[in-house]
């Protein structure tokens, strides 16, 4: 078996990861339901304090769980989501004025963030015509049909939990923990991974690889350490 | 003790699926309705996520804490089940490859147009995947009580409430019977046992038509 080696400079502490956090940047932070988040980079984030960052996520976690704990610490000042209704605490702050959100239809907001991810700027769709999700967006008609024009996300930084890195940054993820992680993977200028495992060059099955290592930026180490919605309420 | 009426509501949304179809099951009520699937019928149940082909909640202890379906509930894999992201989880909604899904709601109007996301005043909680499936799921159940807790009618001319989409839901059923959204108007088609005609004209906030051939579900009979 190969030995691990840092050839590319990827594999970083979570302090040297911490560098890219700065106030008022926009960030990814992926998962669903806090499931396929990293929990250890999040409380890092909450730990350094900064402030002002326009957070893009499918959901706010839940209460205690994924990105709950900076919107909660109010270290945002936007918030792009589908919804936020298992944290009440993230409805409280934006009926207050503290947290803007801008709220997207699930699928649209997933693939928004491919969009960014993959080089398009925009998509249409008629998901959300005729409700306020449509408000302020251009209506495109094309082959006879009418289209809302929506835009494509990207963010100076994304936070992903994979199950697997290798050196290079080859990411594998697991079951529903991979969720929105590889298109987050792919819209941001640096992608940090929370991996659990980093393995060798050349030890996934290329078959098997779901990001490809050349749209990550940092690895660090996962942490073992895990709450789930689902464990804490029992 | 006859049968709970949700439960009676959860099984009539339950006979409208089939053998190989693609469904996706929103929160309260519909997630009852994976308890009356025939045993040997093959239905693939979607989560929003990126699976479809979700199982059973697994017993205690068996938790897999990276399986949960859309509500974040633990789930297990039924056999055939295939693991996707979340982009192409409503890639599969918005190409047509769902088959049904059934919604709660808190108004439907007579041209089917839903509303189920919000309710203006109180904390917002966000549409979540509602639009995406209401929109492109080929077939829209809306599973909800006839009239509010207040008594006022659910099934109305226009909502009131801020829309999920337009002309979406199809078919409606309620603790009074089911309701065929046909034409631009609402047709009763069915009672469940112990409800009138009247009874559900006098509840509906707009014009009901009722079907030629009025069933009487009684699944406690049955």
């Amino acid at each position: 078996m190969a030995e691990l080696q840092n050839r590319f400079g990827k594999i970083r502490t979570v302090e040297e990861a911490m560098e890219y956090i700065n106030d008022g940047i926009t960030i990814m932070i992926a998962g669903f339901c806090g499931v396929g988040s990293s929990f250890r980079l999040i409380r890092e984030i909450e730990k350094k304090g900064v402030k002002d960052l326009t957070l893009i996520s499918i959901d706010a976690g839940d209460p205690g769980v994924g990105p709950e704990d900076i919107i909660k610490n109010e270290q945002c000042k936007k918030l792009i989501a589908s919804h936020i209704g298992a944290t009440p605490r993230t409805g409280e702050l934006l009926n207050e004025g503290k947290l803007e959100v801008e709220f997207s239809p699930q699928g649209t907001l997933a693939e928004r963030i491919r969009a960014g991810g993959v080089g398009i700027p925009g998509f249409l769709t008629d998901v959300g015509m005729g409700t306020v999700i449509e408000e302020g967006k251009p209506r495109v008609t094309l082959d006879g049909k009418e289209y809302i024009l929506e835009t494509a996300l990207r963010a100076d930084v994304a936070i992903i939990l994979a199950e697997k890195a290798d050196e290079f940054g080859n990411l594998v993820y697991n079951k529903t923990a991979r969720g929105i992680n590889p298109h987050m993977a792919r819209a941001a200028d640096i992608t940090i991974v929370d991996a659990r495992e980093i393995v060798p060059l050349g030890s996934i099955d290329p078959e098997h690889v779901v990001t490809p290592g050349a749209y990550v930026d940092v690895i660090v180490q996962g942490g073992g350490d895990w709450t789930w919605e689902w464990q804490l309420k029992k | 003790m006859g049968m709970a009426v949700k439960e009676m509501m959860a099984k009539r949304a339950a006979e409208e699926i089939e053998n190989g179809n693609v469904v996706n099951l929103g929160f309260g009520i519909p997630q009852k309705v994976v308890n009356y699937i025939p045993e040997g019928m093959l239905v693939f149940l979607h989560a929003e996520n990126g699976i479809l082909g979700a199982g059973p909640m697994p017993a205690e202890g068996q938790e897999d804490k990276e399986l949960i379906d859309s509500g974040g509930v633990p789930i297990t894999m039924s056999q055939g089940a295939s693991l996707f992201d979340s982009a192409d989880s409503f890639a599969l909604v918005r190409s047509g490859q769902l088959d049904i899904t059934v919604l709660g709601a808190l108004e439907v109007a007579e041209n089917g147009d839903l509303a189920n996301w919000m309710v203006p005043g109180g904390l917002i909680p966000g549409m979540g995947g509602a639009m995406d499936l209401a929109r492109h799921a080929k077939e829209v159940i809306a599973v909800t009580m006839h009239t509010d807790k207040k008594g006022n009618p659910k099934l109305k001319k226009r909502c009131d409430l801020p829309l999920t989409a337009l002309s979406c839901v199809s078919l409606i059923i309620t603790d009074i019977g089911v309701v065929k959204v046909e034409d631009g108007g609402f047709v009763l088609t069915e009672l469940f046992e112990g409800h009138t005609v009247e009874e559900a004209i006098e509840k509906t906030g707009a014009d009901l038509k009722i079907a030629d051939n009025v069933r009487i579900i009684n699944y406690d009979a049955e």
